[in-house]
């Protein structure tokens, strides 16, 4: 029964409602898979008898005619949210032995509903990174390869060991986090779909914190109905996360098919850059041409602060970041230094230990920018930036119900190719950062292949609280693209 | 603006990070290089313009002030390298 690893979310929802195979198979089958796909090192930690024992109990539920929406479904978890008895790492030495006390609400959410927990995925240390290679339990590696190379590629990151499973049919479904970027470019390197929704939507409610003002939790899936139906469950109204908002979640699966039908949709002039090559452009040229052939009109838009998100982002985030991972102390969880003489050293010396190169990068970044005398020329500047980029979005949106831009620069890339220049690996970020620092959300859908044979993901941007809009645009490029390749699965020889 | 070897220790030291002696050099090279790209936002004119605090136009919501979780110090120590009973412990601090 291989096969079921294959099902998408929706089928295997039907099937177990129509009872031709149990949940118990279903798990088991993707059980096997991961075992069998160690090479990609996609989960950080497996949970398979958990799982079985969830698996059972929503049988038992399918069989009384009790099921919940997502009854029995499989899902991956990045190693970001709090599982309850279950280790949560945040990909850091520091987190190593970390087994939380209380669950994050957005699983709370999923397991309410039914969802299997299979283990949770691998990823860049504390989201920070756009590879995967930060991570303390070791790279991800892409399920794709390109045509003709046994050379391993990244999976993208943050949430590359979510995207790996995905890609690789370990899960039906997983869970990511987008900082900068982190659910949208990993999905868009390995031919999955990855939804950021608006800030806010989601609660950040046991989510182990990266930059408040701009972490969200989004599906990452194999089609855009899948990332319909699993938001609709990861999102709610948290009294838990004063930062969730007051709006109704919809159902966003009975809008996924309404078509793009004389809707207008902005392509951002900004989004042409340097250097880029020239199968970006051409992919993007035809994303339009798709829109345009399903009835909607392309209208050409400007965000003529584009280039200064990445910096601003650049100092915002580890701003953040320095200041939310303050509490990594040695004391009352986490990594501690042994044989310390005072507790200078104990702090010291347990989070110099405890944090990666890119962790500690960052975090002294944030501590200068937020140091006195620098306050004003970086960390206000930046928000000032971002000011100006929030606004920028509300102008074009005066003239379009949604923007379509790529989702990253280029394709997925080897390992180590970008870690000896951070800001090289950054840039990576370029196409979707903008859209964390406004808050908006933004869906990536996979459009096409490289020369090589690679994934290449496109981007669609909506207003605030539109998901509907973005996953109506994103099935409608998912339809026109018919993008069913699969990776060869070269990690079972 | 650039950094020097003495200004990432003082930095490292504000963020209780410690740096071996051999990660300094490169760490005062990757923060310059950071600092140095950052730079290109000073030309933007930010003179008229409010920073951004907060992404989603909605007021914070209010609650009442009262305890809703607490009381359960086994759970909240159970992660902590260096337990007893229930209190966390540390180097000696006060001499």
């Amino acid at each position: 029964m291989t096969d079921l690893t294959s099902l998408t979310l929706a089928d295997a929802r039907t099937a177990l409602l129509e009872k031709r195979f149990s949940s118990m198979e279903l798990t088991g089958a993707l059980l096997s898979a991961i075992e069998a796909a160690r090479p990609l090192n996609a989960f950080v930690t497996q949970t398979p008898e958990r799982a079985l024992a969830m698996a059972a109990e929503s049988d038992a539920r399918l069989a009384r005619g009790e099921a919940r929406s997502l009854e029995g479904l499989p899902l991956a978890i990045k190693d970001l949210f709090c599982t309850k008895g279950v280790r949560t790492t945040a990909g850091s030495r520091i987190l190593e032995t970390f087994v939380p006390p209380y669950e994050s609400t957005v699983t709370q959410n999923l397991w309410d509903a039914g969802a299997v927990l299979l283990g949770k995925t691998n990823m860049d240390e504390f989201a920070m990174g756009s590879s995967n290679e930060t991570s303390y339990f070791g790279p991800v590696a892409n399920p794709w390869r390109a045509d003709g190379s046994n050379q391993n590629l990244v999976p993208g990151g943050s949430s590359g060991g979510s995207a790996s499973a995905v890609a690789a049919d370990l899960c039906l479904a997983a869970t990511g986090t987008d900082t900068g970027g982190s659910i949208r470019q990993p999905a868009a390197v390995t031919g999955t779909v990855g939804l950021k929704p608006t800030y806010g939507r989601c609660s950040r409610w046991g989510i182990i914190a990266f930059a408040s003002s701009l972490d969200q939790a989004g599906p990452m899936t194999k089609t855009v109905r899948d990332a319909a139906i699993l938001l609709r469950h990861m999102a709610s109204i948290d009294p838990l996360d004063s930062t969730s908002v007051d709006v109704p979640v919809p159902n966003y699966e009975d809008i996924v098919d309404a078509g793009v039908k004389g809707l207008r949709i902005g392509i951002p002039k900004e989004y042409r850059v340097d250097g880029a090559p020239p199968e970006i452009d051409a992919l993007w040229q035809k994303g339009a041409d798709w829109l345009r052939a399903q009835g909607a009109e392309i209208v050409e838009i400007s965000l003529p602060f584009t280039k200064y998100a990445l910096p601003a982002y650049y100092i915002v985030a580890p701003a953040e970041a320095s200041s939310n991972l303050a509490r990594y102390d040695g004391v009352r969880y986490g990594h501690r230094a042994r044989d310390v003489r005072d507790i200078g050293e104990l702090y010291e010396r347990s989070r110099g230990e405890g944090f990666g190169q890119e962790v500690r990068r960052r975090i002294l970044i944030g501590t200068y920018v937020l140091s006195a005398g620098y306050y004003d020329a970086y960390y206000a500047r930046a928000q000032k930036v971002r000011t100006l980029i929030a606004r920028d979005f509300d102008a074009a949106f005066a003239h379009c119900d949604a923007l379509l831009t790529p989702a990253t620069p280029g394709p997925a890339f080897a390992l180590g190719e970008k870690t000896q220049d951070p800001v090289s690996m950054y840039l990576n970020d370029i196409f979707t950062v903008t859209v964390n620092m406004a808050g908006l959300p933004a869906l990536s859908v996979p459009a096409g292949l490289t020369m090589g044979g690679l994934p290449l993901g496109l981007q669609v941007i909506g207003k605030a609280f539109d998901e509907a809009m973005v996953l109506r645009i994103g099935r409608a490029l998912e339809l026109a693209a018919q993008f069913r390749v699969k990776p060869k699965a070269w990690w079972l020889s | 603006m650039s950094v020097d070897r003495k200004t990432v220790l003082r930095v490292a030291r504000l963020a209780r990070i410690a740096l071996e002696e051999n990660r300094i050099d490169p760490m005062v090279m990757e923060l310059n290089t950071i600092l140095g790209w950052v730079e290109q936002l000073q030309e933007v004119d930010v003179s008229e313009i409010a920073p951004l605090t907060s992404v989603v136009a909605q007021r914070l919501k209010m609650r009442e002030d009262e305890v809703t979780a607490g009381g359960d110090a086994a759970a909240i120590t159970a992660n902590a390298p260096l337990v007893e009973d229930h209190f966390y412990v540390v180097p000696k601090v006060v001499e």
